[in-house]
């Protein structure tokens, strides 16, 4: 699963535009994540200019 | 807030509101939607562009300029200086006050302009109304458009609910942050490129100078040359390392395409315009230029559409053409020169810079420099010399 630092997250959209299954979304105020349809590829965690996401072991 | 429009807009960068207001110059009721708070703010963007160019698209206003800019110094990666006049003037703009008044210019064509509105989703039906879902101040709202022009920059999720595939590979996209620097010193009329895989795989750092106190500078990393320093560490060393002095008045980060446009920019009831639709300068990753240029195209293109009672791809398909026999072209080109480009390591610059050295300063032109670049791949020179031909 994908987890974002929202301290770090400067709402730029870089992670939403490289997500190959729109897991990713962007409003206003916050970056949200659909860990359900998330395929864990990674890319938005290399893109992140301000390494704000990682991926982490999805929980039981 | 209407329920229904001829066109919606979504997204108030350039390219929006420039569709924006050529679309309401042709009649239609027309409404944008911006999801910040305000339009010109943050500011994802380095800010340098060509004055000439500018002026084909908009009457400019002094207002929008910082710097004007007639030198370009290229730093090789062992610190070798290549300083060169520009052929052309160079700017570097007040972005903030430039999205403002295109804005503004949309508005005061008849364009409803809406922010922090944001658009959840939209459904398009063929032969009918798109069905937009947008939250405007905390409220949802489900407003009808018979074109929607997708102008929501890198992330590109309106085009997707079209069907179209807008994502990404992290070759075509570069990682970019940049600050606004205070406590510096530099020439107002230059800007600086650092070139150099130690700070910016696969791209470059920039120097631009807001005044002769202040700068953008910034950097950019290709997706699939990032490895375990971050964008925001490499920018942190090379400010430590070249400008330790000063400080940081803003950090931005952003992505930006330097990727081919996308194929399809058109469908039914459906046009797709700067940003979103991948069209920024592939070596240079400028985006404004085309911005304004798509956003005027897709704009007139939709107005007529409308006026002609034919939101389907049989009208519209006329932006595609438009612009893929205008900056579409020209950019495919650059495309090549990008990818060439990315496999030079630093070696090579170095090479060049200590060429470039033993010529005297007024001897030394970008179009001599790109002919030297090209000495061992000829096949990419008439690439090299249409990029001196504009864009």
């Amino acid at each position: 699963m994908i987890k974002i630092d929202i301290d770090r997250c400067d709402l730029c959209g870089t992670c939403v535009g490289v997500c190959p299954v729109d897991c990713l979304e962007l409003s206003e105020q916050v970056l949200t994540v659909n860990q359900g349809t998330c395929t864990a590829c990674g890319k938005c965690v290399i893109i992140c200019p301000m390494a704000a996401l990682t991926l982490a072991e999805s929980q039981g | 807030m209407q329920d229904k429009y001829d066109i919606i807009v979504v997204g108030g960068g350039p390219a929006g509101s420039t569709a924006a207001k050529w679309a309401a110059m042709s009649g239609a009721a027309v409404a944008l939607f911006e999801k910040d708070r305000e339009i010109g703010i943050p500011v994802r963007c380095a800010e340098a562009t060509a004055m000439d160019d500018l002026k084909k698209y908009v009457e400019v206003d002094e207002s929008w300029f910082a710097t004007i800019i007639d030198r370009v110094r290229f730093i090789s990666p062992a610190g070798i200086p290549v300083e060169v006049n520009l052929p052309i003037e160079g700017v570097v703009l007040k972005r903030r006050i430039l999205d403002n008044d295109l804005a503004i210019q949309a508005a005061s064509e008849g364009a409803e302009v809406f922010t922090k509105a944001y658009v959840h989703s939209v459904e398009f039906n063929p032969g009918d109304y798109a069905k937009v879902k947008v939250k405007h101040i905390g409220e949802e709202r489900i407003v009808k458009a018979r074109i929607v022009i997708a102008a929501d920059g890198v992330e590109s999720r309106i085009a997707r609910f079209a069907g179209i595939r807008t994502q990404y590979a992290l070759k075509d996209v570069e990682s970019c942050v940049q600050i606004l620097a205070g406590n510096i010193q530099l020439p107002p009329n230059r800007i600086d490129i650092y070139i150099s895989e130690r700070w910016a795989p696969g791209g470059y750092v920039w120097v631009f100078p807001k005044s002769s106190c202040s700068a953008n500078i910034g950097l950019g990393v290709i997706g699939n040359k990032i490895k375990t320093e971050s964008p925001m560490q490499l920018l942190n060393k090379f400010l430590r390392e070249i400008y330790p002095d000063v400080a940081s008045i803003a950090t931005v980060a952003g992505g930006v395409p330097v990727a081919c446009s996308l194929k399809t920019i058109a469908r039914d009831g459906l046009l797709i315009v700067g940003d979103a639709a991948r069209q920024t300068n592939p070596v240079s990753g400028g985006g404004i230029l085309a911005a304004l240029h798509s956003g005027k195209l897709a704009g007139e293109v939709a107005g007529k559409a409308i006026h002609k009672n034919d939101p389907t791809i049989s009208t519209l398909k006329e932006y595609q053409l438009a612009w893929d026999k205008t900056v579409g072209k020209e950019y495919r080109r650059f495309y090549r020169i990008k990818e060439w480009i990315q496999t030079l390591p630093d070696e090579y610059f170095d090479e060049m810079a200590n060429l470039l050295t033993k010529l005297k300063p007024d001897e030394i032109t970008l179009s001599k420099i790109f002919k030297l670049a090209v000495k061992n791949k000829p096949s990419l020179l008439f690439d090299v010399m249409r990029v001196f031909a504009g864009y």
